[in-house]
């Protein structure tokens, strides 16, 4: 009764194969390396590029250990740190010749010591948080309310463009909050506004306000995928930031609706990296009001008027901007440092299509008036430059004046570091420091290993023979979770690390009642085969019963926790089902494989088993069996 | 090697009203501490800046102190973290308009200069040859006196959402186990289980408030982790509730539970024994930044196994638990053979 079909030890097998592959790249410790990726969103890194990598590395004799391509990046792995530096120089000579404007992020990294086939089976450590690693970890808010509002914004520009191609006489078009509202002279205009409307601006939904208006609002599912867009682009953006900086690995995520996470390894800087990430900048285009009240209230002598705002410029202080919204970051393609036909330094600027449409027909309007560039940090706003058109523009435009070559590449890189489509501000930051990082590593796994020696130790004294298997079984289970670990590549930070640890602790209770039923029923009197397979048997009920519960707490950190509760979660989750699998299935074969085939078995050596004997309760007789 | 050696059923429920008295006693307490004290947050849901540092030579709190205090800084501690050489400093929530991730690189700078040093960019390759940028502490001798090991800035809106979600869990915890043990055994030990566990999630809290230690995100894991854990326990001594009665026909209701806790008593007392070596484990190497997640575990694997012992057993049978509600409908499904299906006692 106490076999096991061919099957279920093939699968053990293979399940340790398994195991023992994914956990194998975990010791073998890591190994410098160079990293090559794309900075740029129009070149990929592809097989040419690795040719020239091996070509310039063979050019400075350097013989790497390996290289290795995969999600767009190629890595290089070196015998040690001088023949890393020495690669990183001759690679970036070779791929990058601009320096001032590199192609290509040449970074350097760690690599996996594990051989090279065992990376080719996709078997790579554990992927360690930022809190084993060391570096730096944002958290940003994006500002969902001003992307509305500059939807908002947005919106009331179309709808003046639209009204006015279709010649409907409005008398006034402005946005309050997030709805757009819309003034007419009388009820037929506005019924043929509305028709307009309805067709060209279909996420709108427009309403009739008692004074004869109109008033839009977005729909629900237009505000998320506004929304959406804005988060996936401040995503974007910051990539193009983060890139600047040359880290290695940056991990750059939304968290729930409106978060992004940041995180760059190695990295110990806040202040740069903040200084890179945190232009949290948002671009707008206006025109600039040189009306006479304008210059009344710049000088002072009157207010500022209505439909307009007061700004600061960089050179030349206040101006008085139109709030209507020309053209924003979003239909900026790209700017660039250049010269015009004078040669002098200016900024060439390309617009998307819309854009293009709107800026040809803004300037045609306005030649020889002034348009400003705005850009908005943490809501303040600050005017860049505010040109003078000289021509009606279409979707290539430059910008010229009085500025230096440098000027013209700051302003173009500001311009180009691509806008975020909402405001963020950071709501959380973390650093941890390399050597505090190695260190925690180091705490972690010595209380895992002192945790499982402990436990080792006790299960094989209490319970002899029965009790080596349990430790085995235990083992398994570390094995085959940090296998899972490894090949899910989900970030392991130290409280996940307690976690295995904890997950040992709690899954020897399976065993536990495994071993402590099997004597309960020797002590009833049952053959030594008959209580192996009972014990199984009965144990087992419980044994779910107990993992559910537990996973149910599990599930519940998983679905509600964020951050270090998260990564505590997922290996709490997983351990509890290599836990089931380990501790019952797997002690249950080496138990079978020891006792299975002793047909005329006497005893198992599953320590001392007590038993008071039935009839006087008071002696105190023993008995193994 | 047997350690338990019980020849009768311990009369564990004879006492169950002392041992509510005393569950009731410490919980009394636990709350109190509760609402007297209060929870020493972490900055994690108050929000606030940690900054770790570390001395080359022994820190001295005190000067550190003074030196942040010149900032003009309210309200700020530092104390002692793992060994004499490093400190942790803990500034409050910002008020609204100062730039709190600046705060760091404030103090850091304050400190360095008060160690006589400067600060100085510097972008190098560790030993491992992974790239490195930071900022360093150096004085004109070239020595490092203060490296800057740890910082964390957590803006006031995170916490507020932390501790709702936290509830959150709290709650889908609590439901999930009562219906899970409802539907395997009967609405009372549900309910039973979960009063007793929640008895223990009380107490730990109860524990932190009492000696003010830090209750972080990961003190919160544990607490959840031990719900979940010591429930186990309730589960392991229904199951056998459950079997003694269809079992032993005759005994009565406390009977039947002294039986069950008397039989599982061995393996309840092995288990926690083996995962409490796990913790302690944990308490000895896992250094300050596991400290309170172990010492959590710790006092809720104790409590926890009192609870279920002597609670949770003896709320079942307050609420009623009979014969009928757990035998009557698996005799009827399980066991269609046997001769006294259906019979009622």
């Amino acid at each position: 009764m106490n076999r096991y079909p061919l099957w279920k030890y093939v699968t053990l097998v293979v399940a340790l194969l398994i195991g023992i592959i994914y956990t194998l790249p975990n010791v073998f410790g890591e190994a410098p390396a160079v990293q090559v990726s794309s900075s740029k969103v129009t070149v990929k890194v592809d097989d040419a590029a690795a040719d020239r990598i091996q070509a310039a590395l063979k050019q400075a004799g350097i013989t790497p250990d390996f290289t290795q391509f995969e999600a767009g990046s190629i890595k290089v792995r070196l015998a040690n740190t001088d023949e890393q530096i020495k690669a990183k120089d001759a690679i970036n000579a070779a791929l990058n010749p601009d320096q001032n404007d590199p192609t290509y992020i040449v970074a350097l990294n760690l690599l996996s010591r594990s051989p090279q086939w065992l990376s080719a089976l996709h078997a790579f450590p554990m992927y360690l948080g930022l809190d084993l690693r060391g570096g730096v970890h944002f958290l940003m808010q994006v500002d969902m309310k001003a992307a509305l509002t500059k939807k908002a914004e947005s919106l009331a520009g179309d709808v003046r463009l639209v009204l006015r191609d279709k010649d409907i006489r409005h008398a006034g078009v402005e946005r309050d909050g997030d709805t757009v509202k819309i003034a007419f002279r009388d009820d037929a205009t506005r019924k043929a506004a509305e028709a307009v409307l309805g067709n060209t601006q279909p996420d709108v939904i427009w309403t009739e306000t008692a004074d004869g208006g109109l008033s839009g609002v977005l729909k629900p599912q237009s505000i998320k995928a506004v929304q959406d867009a804005a988060i996936a682009q401040n995503i974007t953006t910051l990539h193009n930031r983060v890139n600047a900086l040359g880290t290695s690995e940056p991990v750059i995520q939304q968290q729930g609706p409106d978060r992004i996470v940041v995180e760059l390894p190695g990295v110990q800087d806040t202040a740069r990296a903040k200084d890179i990430i945190g232009r949290t900048a948002t671009l707008e285009l206006r025109m600039v009001d040189e009306s006479a009240e304008a210059m009344a209230a710049l000088t002072g002598a009157g207010p500022v008027p209505f439909g307009d705002e007061r700004y600061v410029d960089r050179k030349y202080g206040p101006i008085i901007v139109k709030r209507q919204v020309v053209l924003t970051g979003d239909d900026l393609d790209d700017a660039q440092s250049s010269f015009d036909e004078n040669h002098n330094p200016s900024v060439a600027l390309r617009v998307n299509a819309k854009g293009a449409r709107v800026m040809q027909e803004v300037s045609r309007e306005n030649i020889g008036k002034r348009m400003a560039i705005l850009l908005f940090e943490k809501g303040k706003g600050e005017v860049v430059t505010s040109p003078r058109i000289n021509s009606e523009l279409s979707n290539s435009f430059q910008i010229t004046g009085a500025m230096s070559t440098q000027e013209t590449a700051d302003t173009a890189l500001l311009l180009r570091a691509g806008s975020l489509a909402a405001p963020m501000e950071t709501i959380e930051e973390r650093t941890i420091g390399p050597s505090l990082g190695a260190d925690n590593i180091a705490k972690g796994v010595h209380s895992v290993i002192g945790g499982f020696l402990a436990v080792a130790a006790f299960m094989c004294v209490y319970y002899m023979l029965f009790g080596l298997f349990s430790a085995l079984a235990l083992g398994f289970n570390l094995l085959l979770l940090v296998a899972v670990l490894s090949m899910i590549q989900s970030t392991v930070t130290l409280p996940g690390i307690a976690a295995i640890a904890l997950v040992l602790g709690m899954a020897i209770d399976a065993n536990v009642l495994i071993n402590e039923r099997i004597r309960e029923e020797l002590r009833a009197g049952a053959a030594p085969q008959t209580a192996i397979s009972l014990g199984y048997e009965r144990a087992f009920g419980t044994i779910l019963d107990s993992n559910v519960t537990t996973l149910i707490a599990g599930v519940a950190l998983l679905a509600f926790g964020s951050g270090p509760v998260r990564g505590f979660a997922v290996v709490h989750c997983l351990g509890i089902l290599t836990s089931m699998f380990s501790s019952v299935m797997f002690s249950r074969a080496l138990v079978n494989l020891w006792y299975g085939r002793q047909k005329k078995l006497k005893s198992l050596a599953i320590g001392q088993v007590w038993k008071p004997a039935p009839e006087t309760p008071d002696d105190k007789a023993e008995a193994k069996v | 090697m047997e350690l338990f050696r019980i020849k009768r059923d311990i009369p564990f429920m004879r006492y169950a009203l002392v041992f509510n008295a005393i569950s009731f006693l410490t919980f009394a307490a636990a709350v109190f501490f509760l609402f007297t004290r209060g929870l020493h947050f972490s900055i994690e849901f108050t929000g606030g800046t940690n900054i770790e540092v570390h001395y080359a030579q022994t820190a001295d709190a005190e000067k550190t102190r003074s030196v942040i205090a010149g900032l003009g800084f309210e309200d700020v501690q530092v104390q002692n973290f793992g060994s004499s050489h490093d400190l942790m400093i803990r500034l409050p929530a910002a008020k609204q308009g100062t730039k709190q991730p600046e705060l760091v690189d404030q103090v850091f700078g304050a400190l360095c200069s008060a160690e006589s040093g400067q600060l100085s960019q510097h972008d190098a390759v560790s030993a491992q040859g992974q790239a490195e940028s930071k900022k360093v502490c150096t004085t004109t001798a070239g020595a490092e006196p203060v490296v800057l090991s740890r910082s964390e800035v957590v803006g006031p809106s995170v916490g507020a959402e932390l501790a709702q979600n936290g509830a959150k869990a709290l709650a889908f915890v609590v439901i999930g186990i009562v219906i899970y043990l409802a539907f395997r055994f009967e609405w009372k030990f549900g309910l039973a289980g979960i009063i007793a566990n929640l008895h223990d999630v009380v107490i730990i809290l109860g524990f932190f408030a009492f000696f003010r230690w830090e209750f972080s995100l990961t003190v919160l894991a544990a607490v959840l982790a031990v719900l979940g854990y010591s429930v186990n326990e309730s589960v392991v001594i229904f199951d056998r509730v459950r079997e003694a009665f269809r079992r032993w026909r005759k005994l009565s209701t406390p009977e039947v539970i002294d039986h069950a806790i008397t039989s599982t008593i061995s393996r309840t007392i092995i288990t926690h024994g083996c995962t409490q070596l796990v913790v302690l484990s944990m308490l000895i190497f896992g250094g300050p930044t596991l400290h309170y997640f172990a010492v959590a575990l710790t006092i809720g694997i104790c409590f926890g196994i009192y609870s279920s012992v002597f609670v949770a057993a003896a709320i079942a049978m307050w609420l009623g638990v009979k014969r009928e509600d757990l035998v009557k409908v698996t005799l009827s499904k399980d066991d269609p053979s046997d001769p006294n299906a259906g019979a009622v006692v």
